[in-house]
């Protein structure tokens, strides 16, 4: 009976944590599945060995293209390649009524972010690892994640909850940018990246 | 890529004063480039958002002495102890050190209005309503400006959102430093009187840094000491008069 206090605290203490590291992040993100499957590692590999710029392309001007359009999917998949349901349904859906594949991007940044590729990419020779991880060579797309307040993809607070990356390629936030560019000692205003 | 290598701009404006006819495409261009919603009705003069406000100034003669002009006043791009930095409680004005552009970022600011009553040239405006766009101009919205939100203060930039074009150009050319072409703010662009010159005022060869040298060149409100970065020209001797004896515009 001595510690039947102290028993309380730590049931409390220690609910309070459960409630706080595993119940929060449940009821904070909603995960949605996205239109339809991709695998990164087949167009990647050695049986095609692309690169990320053959679809994930610039226009002349630098600007990034971000997720390719359906018919940039078609100049290889206009018929099936394969007999998978995805392939199938790639066709089906997407590219013979000429649709655009609602993807769920998992680095969308607010809008007020500036984010140039052509800078960082072509100017700066960062990897696509070196932000993404590896992505790329995935085969199959991970969970998505939307946070329910802010609306934002969970990749970009990182998929721990605490905010400490498990890997050097986890999170998008500010803090990575800021740190990324003290490193390198660039010493830019606010204006540099918000638009 | 460090920043030690990297060139330094300081970027300026001069607004040749006997050229501008009053027009106002430029607080239209500027509007438009920046997502900034038509008024509300309600809006005045004082609520509205104009990130670039013409207004007429006249040495108040009789006629047939009378005579008016009118006076382009974007953010002066005060370079030192720049007043709204000075006092916002947020860090959300800063000073770029790469291009001495006063920064706005709207999404820091709470709202509390001390950088529109330390701007000694009224040039921050405060957002009174949500914006709104009549259906379907939404679709005609700049996307490389965001768009702010109800609460906030919001300024000239410069066209900044060029400028990250511009780099972004430059980038993908395998080039050290922005053409100079590419980076025109929408006013200076479409001025049909070609009133404003807009460049690099640490580029000594630029057009704009040879300009501000003549004599009739001035700032407003020089005696403050913020050396801000917007030049006027005038050769009318009244108007040097009175910018010279202006307190406050």
């Amino acid at each position: 009976m001595k510690y039947r206090g102290v028993a309380f605290l730590l049931a409390g203490v220690l609910a309070s944590l459960a409630l706080g590291w595993f119940v929060f992040p449940m009821v904070l993100y909603r995960t949605e599945s996205q239109p339809i499957g991709f695998n990164h590692a087949i167009h990647t590999g050695e049986a095609n060995g692309m690169t990320c710029d053959m679809c994930h392309e610039f226009a002349e001007d630098g600007r990034f293209n971000g997720i390719p359009v359906t018919a940039k999917c078609a100049d290889c998949h206009s018929t099936a390649l394969g007999s998978t349901e995805t392939e199938k349904r790639l066709i089906e859906e997407f590219i013979t009524p000429g649709k655009e594949i609602p993807w769920k991007v998992y680095s969308r940044q607010p809008d007020n972010a500036y984010f140039s590729h052509a800078t960082h990419v072509m100017k700066g020779k960062l990897t696509c690892e070196e932000c993404h991880g590896p992505h790329g060579s995935s085969s199959e797309l991970p969970t998505y994640q939307v946070n329910r307040i802010s609306g934002y993809s969970r990749d970009i607070w990182g998929r721990n909850i605490s905010g400490v990356p498990s890997e050097p390629w986890e999170g998008m936030k500010m803090d990575r940018c800021v740190q990324c560019h003290a490193d390198r000692n660039k010493v830019d205003g606010c204006v540099a990246c918000h638009k | 890529m460090d920043q030690g290598t990297q060139k330094k701009s300081r970027y300026g404006m001069l607004i040749d004063l006997d050229r501008c006819n009053g027009c106002g495409a430029c607080m239209v261009a500027c509007a438009v480039e920046h997502n900034v919603a038509p008024a509300e009705h309600k809006a005045t003069a004082r609520t509205g958002v104009t990130w670039l406000r013409v207004a007429p100034m006249s040495n108040g003669g009789e006629f047939p002495a009378t005579d008016t002009i009118y006076v382009p006043m974007p953010c002066q791009q005060c370079e030192k102890d720049t007043p709204c930095v000075a006092v916002c409680p947020q860090n959300a004005v800063d000073v770029d050190p790469a291009t001495g552009i006063v920064g706005q970022v709207p999404q820091r600011c709470l709202g509390c209005r001390y950088c529109m009553t330390a701007c000694p040239y009224h040039a921050r405006y405060f957002d009174w309503w949500d914006p709104q766009w009549p259906k379907g101009m939404e679709q005609a919205l700049n996307p490389d400006v965001a768009p702010r939100m109800r609460g906030v203060v919001e300024k000239c930039n410069f066209c900044h959102a060029r400028l990250h074009t511009a780099r972004t150009k430059a980038a993908a050319e395998g080039r050290e430093s922005i053409n100079p072409a590419d980076y025109v703010p929408a006013c200076v662009e479409v001025c049909p009187s070609k009133a404003i010159v807009f460049g690099d005022l640490e580029d000594a060869t630029s057009e704009l840094a040879q300009a501000v040298k003549h004599p009739h060149v001035f700032r407003f409100l020089e005696k403050l000491g913020t050396e801000s970065k917007v030049y006027y020209r005038s050769d009318k001797q009244w108007v040097l008069d009175k910018a010279k004896s202006l307190q406050t515009v």
